[in-house]
């Protein structure tokens, strides 16, 4: 399998596909996300961005769950390519 | 027996505690419409049970004040309903399968049922069932579905305290009952979803809140204006002004009894406005002009509410409100103050942090002038030229932003980033929305009723007294001097902490200019809240945190009117 790409949630643009890998912060980060269905292993597609480094939407199953921007930064996600 | 309600915020547990017990509470399409508890009952054959509506969570470990409430409930509990979404098993059977660690016998209401055919989800009932070890029981909260059966199964609760050691454990056994009892069909996206995904981009969300906030004032006004001119304001004059006419004669015309039930005749008629009666201006104000508003506010805010798109509005304004020390989530109680500051300071407890909730607390009471208030506002203002409703709000809107921003940079500690669910979109029966504004009307006239007439009864009284001249001799120079007003005016302000719609209501007969009105109203909605505010905020924030909430309050409505009286 080829090396897939790898971002962080803020660097991914709108409408693209991914598996977390990582969440690069601290239990309580990890544990708040977590609470919401996002953790590593799950499959999440970016909505949107707003402008300024404002909230990202995402969604993952069948919820959508908006982030702040510093909390984006720190959600790695490996790009699906197939697509 | 206690029974409690958990789950998820936004699951519906709230609409299905109304169902199982016949007591009507507030319900809506975000998290944390429930911040405290509810407690109704229940009859169970020979046995009364208690039902509490506990706030929603998505976890035992709790990371708000809600969902720490919520934990500390789970210690009294008989027994757990606990209420999934079926839209979203995987991330609610998180929560089931904490509380099936627990000693406390659960049952899962899979609620939502209706919503999974449309979203292309099969779940396999009782296959859940049994990989559980609980009775599940489909339900669908808002027609009542299910409800029946549930109530029927509640001995059936089972309690089978499965511990894992880790969370990661618990997501495994997860994954394994979803991939087991879950089968999706792919569909094709519909225009729901389409318009869901519009209003969570920045152009599309700016057109989309614009156009909602212009079409709220217009309905607002139309249903406002469209209930005081055909129904309430011929009903005072062709059926109510005679009736009093008539007492007024029986009481002669005058004294004691005549000023306070009647008021005074302004060239022998009674004037609304301007009579001080309990039984006309009194009863003018709050069923004339005050609550057809209400009626059309909380029409309008219950839709928004339960069409899901305040959380929506909440990322759209998230990157301003971090300027003013707040996350996008304050947005919702600071739209529930523009009903009533009571429930939308109460609605700050959703905000993670203290500074937060302060900041929050201390703008609403500041800068969101409740609905009462903005009726007179209208009314009064309104009849000297809409560009001076403007002003009005032009100058709140201003100072919101302004003591924000110097907020932000003063009070002390942090202020974290949103994180939130964005619900779907969902169109609730008519049914559901007349529900809730009925129970919101009605108990805004429980309340609100008597303390109006009151305040009208109490300021008639120091009028006889005196106690009023006495008064405005003493503020005169601030009144007169700095801010341009006679200075009777300070007996509004006064009047203004037990009712800011009477307070209004004595500015009528003080002939007010144009301007005196806009900085009288101005300072009315800035400075001191409301009794029923200040307990709240007392109770919220801490008697100290309130009386530095009420400083800032003072000096930013002397500050406002000054330039205010300076410009116009």
């Amino acid at each position: 399998m080829s090396e897939n790409m790898q971002l962080t949630l803020g660097q991914m643009s709108a409408g693209q596909t991914g598996t977390i890998i990582r969440i690069l912060g601290g239990r309580g980060l990890n544990q708040r996300l977590e609470a919401l269905g996002i953790r590593p292993g799950k499959k999440v597609t970016k909505i949107s961005t707003m402008l300024f480094h404002g909230p990202v939407t995402l969604r993952t199953d069948h919820t959508q769950v908006a982030v702040g921007f510093g909390m984006a930064k720190k959600i790695l996600v490996e790009i699906d390519t197939s697509a | 027996m206690k029974i409690l309600l958990m789950g998820n915020p936004n699951v519906g547990k709230s609409v299905l505690f109304s169902r199982l017990t016949g007591t009507r509470t507030i319900a809506s399409n975000y998290p944390g419409t429930t911040v405290g508890f509810t407690k109704g009952s229940l009859r169970l054959g020979q046995e009364q049970a208690e039902i509490i509506d506990v706030p929603g969570t998505y976890t035992l470990e709790p990371t708000s004040k809600a969902e720490e409430v919520a934990a500390e409930m789970l210690k009294e509990g008989d027994l757990i309903i606990d209420v999934v979404d079926a839209t979203n098993l995987e991330r609610n059977l998180n929560l089931t399968l904490q509380l099936l660690e627990r000693p406390v016998p659960v049952i899962v209401a899979l609620n939502m049922w209706d919503d999974t055919r449309h979203r292309g989800i099969n779940i396999n009932v009782a296959g859940l069932q049994e990989r559980l070890g609980v009775p599940v029981v489909p339900t669908v909260g808002v027609t009542g579905q299910g409800i029946r059966e549930l109530v029927s199964r509640l001995s059936e609760a089972a309690a089978p305290q499965m511990t894992y050691s880790t969370s990661d454990e618990r997501w495994a056994k997860i994954g394994d009952i979803v991939s087991q009892v879950q089968s999706l069909t792919h569909r094709h996206h519909t225009w729901r979803e389409v318009l869901e995904d519009a209003s969570s981009h920045p152009a599309g969300g700016a057109a989309i809140a614009l156009v909602v906030l212009i079409a709220t004032f217009f309905i607002i006004r139309f249903i406002g204006e469209g209930i005081i001119n055909y129904i309430t304001d011929p009903l005072f004059h062709w059926l109510w002004t005679p009736l009093l006419m008539k007492l007024s004669l029986a009481l002669g015309s005058g004294g004691f009894w005549h000023d306070i039930l009647v008021g005074k005749l302004i060239n022998g008629q009674i004037d609304y406005f301007q009579s001080l009666g309990l039984l006309s201006t009194g009863l003018y104000i709050e069923f004339g002009v005050v609550i057809p508003y209400i009626v059309a506010f909380y029409f309008i805010l219950g839709i928004l509410e339960d069409i899901g798109y305040l959380p929506r509005l909440a990322v759209l304004m998230d990157t301003l409100l971090h300027r003013l020390g707040l996350h996008g989530y304050a947005i919702i109680p600071t739209i529930l103050g523009f009903g009533c500051n009571v429930p939308a300071i109460m609605a700050t407890r959703m905000l993670e942090s203290r500074r937060e909730r302060f900041i929050a607390a201390t703008l609403i009471s500041i800068a969101v002038p409740c609905a009462a208030l903005q009726a007179m506002i209208v009314g009064l203002v309104g009849q000297q030229g809409i560009q001076y409703v403007a002003i009005v709000y032009g100058s709140l809107f201003v100072s919101w932003i302004i003591i924000g921003l110097i907020l932000n940079r003063v009070v002390k500690g942090f202020s974290p980033e949103i994180i939130m669910e964005i619900p779907p979109y969902r169109f609730p029966p008519w049914r559901v929305i007349g529900d809730k504004l009925w129970l919101r009307v009605s108990s805004f006239i429980k309340e609100a009723l008597p303390i109006v007439l009151g305040a009208v009864v109490v300021v008639n009284i120091l009028y006889m007294l005196n106690v009023f001249n006495y008064i405005a001799n003493i503020a005169a120079p601030v009144i007169n001097g700095l801010l341009g007003l006679p200075k009777e005016t300070v007996v509004a302000l006064a009047v203004g902490f037990l009712r800011k719609d009477v307070a209004m209501g004595m500015l009528a007969p003080l002939g007010l200019t144009a301007k005196q009105l806009v900085i009288s109203s101005t300072l009315l909605a800035m400075s001191f809240p409301c009794v029923a505010t200040f307990a709240i905020l007392a109770r919220e924030l801490g008697i100290r945190d309130m009386l530095k909430a009420t400083g800032i309050m003072i000096v930013s409505a002397l500050i406002v009117g000054c330039l205010l009286n300076l410009i116009l």
